[in-house]
């Protein structure tokens, strides 16, 4: 059970939030001109890294923002989170 | 005679309280202070319980809460709980407990035929045997369900309380051995707030029940003076009687704390269990260690126990486990339990399966009278109900066989020490990870995870002196790193007789008969797991660690292999020739010992166990005896029965009352969202399929959404107030989802959108009024201007009704000329009985969801989540008409060119007529091609929604058929559960009022 560092309330329990999955996926600008395979590259392919992921997360019950979260899938620490419309961290070494 | 095996003083339970209780029936005295499991063997009692797979007689092998067989059924009626550990259950007035996995009782039982059998019972015996042929399966479990598991679960409601409580605290210490107490006092005397957990009802651990000094004083009082200082500082909260359970990341940690579970009485206010939510900002674990069995050759039998129980037997209870004792040991620390045998007058030999002993001890031993075996091994052990003989020889190491006579000692308790395992279970939980210390021979903590220590013979660090110095500096460095400032450690010298010394694991014994043969050296108690059967895995190729547990059980059950583990993995690794570390070991996971859901659920059960939601004319619908349905949360009348009718009459009367003159419906529950900012129409254009920029301010319109697959998610009628002001409406099971959906695109991909949405559900209540009579009826009650020029269909406008400021929308759900009246909630109530009031003229007919849905039904409206279920799009819907062709740019646009969407052979939707005319299908069932007189039979489609239509006067159907509609006229066939075969024949969806002129009027 993790502790979140909303970047608008500060550290609440993970109970307040939801995640979303991976973030940094842009929704192509014109869709009618890609084709069905880059559509269905954005629609249904995700990254599973073993290490540092990037997700998108909500302060469901509390100040109901998305917020970008920099989560080590392998030992669950949340390196960051960040407000959507910043730009993806580094990974730090190690 | 009772309290036989008491000694004649010495222990700390109370000899002027006695306690009764039964056990299989029978009545015993213990004392106040008593475990069931020292009471038992106060009095005589070693038989306790018979084992899972073999029935083989089973006692009482440690005295705490790695316990794998001294498991009962506790209490009786709807209390009783099963396989609750002997050694923890604190002795109370007219406690009841009973053997388990026996039949007819524990002295006779049948099931121990598996024990003579046990050749044709290896390990993977059901895998083996009960594979084939598959259809079988069933067969076979209704008898393997009936043979398996201990206990007895209750059939009646528990009528127990649980709780639960949130915890914030600086520092949580699990453990309150000698090492957690210490941490506690270096962490507590800075004023942090520091919680204390043990599992026991009383704190001073494992050296509660040695001898020992510290700073040259007795220890126990040392303990005391340190237990007095931690109850007197305020910022310490100590819990007994509680076993942190769960260890997960971010220091959270659940602990289970019996409240009253050792009362004979049910409280009137206290809990029967609290169920702690921890979250620390620093732990200590300073849980200790377990002590090891020896795997030797019929190692089970009732009156064989750990050398560290029967200490504790002996010094806290003052119960001697048996007169004649052989001491079966491979270090020296187990020889202070000898030492304690003698001073109360048993006999004591010892097993030392070492070639030397030092000569402290050997002198010792000669003053004591103690006979010493070295390097001596127990080859076999007799005794039916209780061992009563044992038999020994010597072992030669290096060749690895035994060598010399056989001799044979008679005996009535086996005590037996392999060693000392640190309880790490709790530390992998947190994802410590940890590494097999070959000089300890267990594995031992190694890197730990954030703001976290382990301390103590926990930590592997089983020197007393050491021990407590590090302990103190623990609490002590935690606290500064949180800028509290303690108290400086002082030195601290400690003493005990004899101290830990490492011993070898030893994977097993060699015994009278070869281990590969399935001589019975049992590694788990519980599960029946003997040395041959992890032979046997491996020979079977179950080599992983993770298999051979599956394939053997060996770690599972109600212990979790407290006492098993390592020495199943140091058989692996002598099998193997291969260092434990390369073995690995299992994960292991919450929780630590077993625990009752009751107190997982708290407080969250029956009318808390999901919150309801109602609306503001909740209260009516309920003295007007609707029959309600939960719709997520929300309760909705569903009808309302009058003088005795069932549900068809009533949805009957409703239907047509609707269809002939006026009906009314609270449609509150409709999700409802207030959007504005000058870009909402631009939103919308993106979030439904069809356009939006020409909606004039005071107009309503129908909108489809779908997800960026183009599948259809929710709907719902949308209205322009103002110049940038609009009020979506959802469905009511989906209104949160739409929420979501909404912010999600305005927060993270359209971040220039000047959009503002704001849940209003609850802020408004929505009485709809429909049916022929609704305008006249309305026009009565409103200083709106209700005619047909002024006030046209899909129009909103606002004005009074019934003197309050309302909203009304003209839009309709049931095809019938229809308002829907939004007032402030507060007011709903009120305005609802001003309609029904006024309404009795035109005979005003309150209806519920059933009816809303058959009149939808009639009209073809889809159900979002009924008629379609995440895999259709507007297209398949029929809708094609609500997808707009010139917006560039949608959510799902895109997606509905996909090879998938664009398929012919897609399922469309479409209306059924059933040819009887009398059969109403029930939903979901199957549309085939051809009826055969089982499946598989190739699908066409489902039924989606059916009833009876009272409009109509015959059933209709909805449906999703393949193809479909390239199929008007066609017949199908639906076959039922009962074998019937309906006939129905495919139809356009809109059944009544095609031309859609009723809600035009």
């Amino acid at each position: 059970m993790f502790i979140i560092n909303c970047p608008y309330c500060g550290e609440r329990d993970q109970t307040e939030f939801t995640c979303h999955g991976e973030a940094h996926i842009a929704r192509p600008e014109k869709p009618s001109e890609v084709t069905d395979e880059e559509w269905g590259k954005y629609l249904f392919f995700r990254n599973n890294p073993k290490g540092m992921h990037f997700e998108r997360w909500t302060h469901d019950h509390g100040c109901r923002r998305w917020f970008n979260v920099m989560r080590n899938t392998v030992t669950d620490n949340i390196i960051k989170t960040y407000k959507m419309g910043e730009p993806r961290p580094e990974i730090p070494n190690e | 005679m009772s309290n036989q095996n008491r000694t004649t003083y010495g222990g700390k339970v109370d000899r002027n309280k006695p306690i009764n209780f039964t056990f299989n029936g029978k009545s015993y005295t213990g004392y106040q202070g008593d475990t069931l499991a020292s009471a038992l063997i106060a009095n005589d009692v070693h038989l306790v319980g018979r084992s899972f797979k073999y029935h083989r007689a089973r006692g009482i092998l440690t005295a705490g809460s790695e316990e794998p067989n001294a498991i009962v059924q506790l209490g009786i009626g709807a209390r009783t709980e099963p396989n609750i550990r002997a050694t923890e259950i604190e002795l109370y007035e007219g406690l009841e407990a009973a053997s388990q996995n026996c039949w007819p009782s524990v002295n006779f039982d049948i099931g121990a035929m598996n024990n003579i059998l046990s050749r044709i019972f290896p390990a993977g015996f059901y895998y083996k045997t009960f594979k084939w042929p598959p259809s079988m399966w069933l067969f076979y479990e209704h008898f393997i369900r009936k043979a398996a598991g201990l206990g007895q679960s209750p059939t009646a409601k528990n009528p127990d309380r649980y709780e639960q409580k949130f915890f914030h605290n600086d520092l949580t210490i699990v453990g309150a051995g000698i090492s957690g107490l210490l941490a506690a006092l270096g962490a507590g005397r800075s004023g942090c707030k520091v919680l204390l957990i043990d599992e026991n009802p009383e704190l001073g651990g494992y050296l509660l029940d040695y001898d020992f000094s510290i700073n040259e004083k007795d220890g126990k009082k040392w303990i005391k003076n340190i237990t007095d200082e931690l109850n007197g500082l305020s910022n310490v909260t100590i819990l007994k009687r509680t076993t942190a359970m769960g260890y997960y990341d971010y220091n959270y940690l659940t602990a289970l704390e019996k409240v009253t579970n050792h009362h004979s009485e049910l409280s009137n206010t206290l809990p029967r269990e609290r169920y702690w939510r921890i979250r620390s900002k620093k732990v200590i674990l300073a849980q200790g260690a377990f002590e090891r069995p020896l795997v030797f050759a019929d190692n089970d039998r009732p009156g064989i126990m750990m050398a560290s129980a029967g200490q504790k037997y002996l010094a806290r209870f003052g119960v001697l486990p048996g007169k004649s004792v052989v001491l079966f040991t491979n270090n020296d620390h187990a020889y202070m339990t000898a030492y304690a045998f003698v001073k109360k007058g048993a006999k004591v030999t010892v097993i030392d399966t070492r070639e030397s002993v030092n000569t402290k001890i050997t002198e010792k031993c000669i003053s004591l009278n103690i006979k010493i075996y070295k390097s001596y091994s127990i080859i076999k052990t007799y005794g039916d109900r209780k061992v009563n003989k044992i038999e020994l020889q010597k072992v030669d190491k290096d060749q690895g066989q035994l060598i010399g006579e056989i001799e044979s000692i008679s005996t009535d308790c086996i005590l037996m020490s392999g060693g000392w395992n640190p309880a790490v279970q709790l530390f992998s939980q947190s994802r410590g990870k940890l590494k097999y210390d070959l000089k300890l021979n267990t594995f031992v903590p190694d890197k730990l995870v954030k703001d976290q220590k382990i301390i103590g013979s926990n930590n592997g660090q089983f020197n007393l002196e050491e021990n407590l110095n590090e302990s103190y500096q623990a609490g002590f460095m935690l606290a500064k790193e949180l800028n509290f400032n303690s108290v400086e450690n002082i030195k601290w010298t400690g003493q005990e007789e004899i101290g830990f010394t490492h011993s070898d694991v030893e994977p097993y014994m060699l015994g009278k008969k070869k281990i590969t043969q399935g001589s019975k050296h049992f590694i788990d108690f519980q599960n029946d797991v003997t040395a041959a059967d992890i032979f046997l895995a491996q020979r079977e190729g179950y080599i992983s660690v993770e298999h051979t547990k599956r394939y053997t059980t060996t770690g599972m059950g109600t212990d979790q292999g407290k006492t098993s583990n390592v020495n199943a993995l140091a058989l692996m690794s002598h099998i193997h020739n291969k260092p434990v570390d390369e073995i690995g070991h299992t994960t292991f996971r919450p929780p630590y010992a077993p625990q009752t859901i009751g107190a997982i659920a708290g407080r969250s059960v029956n009318k808390l166990f999901d919150p309801e939601r109602k609306t503001s004319i909740h209260e009516w619908h309920v003295g007007n005896k609707a029959v309600f349905e939960d719709v997520g949360q929300w309760k909705r009348p569903y009808y309302y029965p009058k003088n005795k009718e069932n549900m068809h009459d009533a949805v009957k009367r409703e239907c047509l009352a609707v269809r002939e003159s006026l009906g009314i419906l609270d449609a509150s529950t409709l999700g409802k969202i207030d959007l504005q900012g000058p870009d909402t129409a631009k939103f919308l254009n993106m979030i439904y399929t069809n356009a939006w920029s020409q909606l004039d301010i005071g107009s309503c319109r129908y909108g489809i959404m779908c997800n960026e697959h183009g599948m259809i998610f929710d709907d719902g009628v949308t209205t322009r107030i103002g110049e940038h002001h609009y009020h979506m409406t959802t469905t009511t099971g989906g209104a949160a989802r739409v929420m979501s959906w909404l912010e999600e695109f305005l927060q993270t991909e359209w971040l220039d959108m000047k959009v503002f949405c704001t849940s209003v559900t609850e802020q408004w209540s929505v009485l709809s009024i429909s049916g022929p009579n609704s305008r006249v009826f309305l026009q009565d009650l409103t200083d709106i201007n209700l005619s047909k020029e002024s006030f046209p269909f899909m129009k909103f406008r606002e004005g009074q009704v019934c003197g309050i400021k309302a909203r009304v929308f003209r839009i309709s759900f049931t095809g019938e000329l229809s308002y829907e009246v939004n007032v402030p909630a507060r007011y709903g109530k009120f305005v609802w009985e001003q309609f029904i009031e006024h309404g009795k003229k035109y005979n005003i007919t309150p209806y519920g969801t059933e009816t809303m849905h058959v009149l939808r039904a009639e009209k073809g409206f889809i159900i979002v989540g009924q008629d379609t279920d995440g895999s259709a799009t507007p297209i398949d819907m029929n809708m094609d008409w609500i997808v707009s062709k010139k917006k560039e740019d949608f959510l799902g646009k895109r997606s509905f060119t996909r090879p998938d969407t664009i398929r012919p052979d897609r399922k469309k939707f479409v209306g059924l007529l059933i040819n009887d005319k009398k059969t109403v299908l029930p939903e979901g069932s199957h549309i085939v091609e051809k009826a055969l007189k089982q499946p598989p039979m190739k699908m066409l489609g489902h039924v989606t929604s059916s009833y009876y239509s009272p409009t109509l006067g015959h059933p209709i159907a909805l449906a999703m058929l393949q193809d479909g509609l390239n199929r008007m006229g066609e017949q199908v066939l639906i076959p039922l559960m009962s074998g019937k075969v309906v006939e129905a024949t495919v139809s356009d969806t809109i059944f009544y009022d095609k031309e859609g002129m009723r809600n035009n009027e």
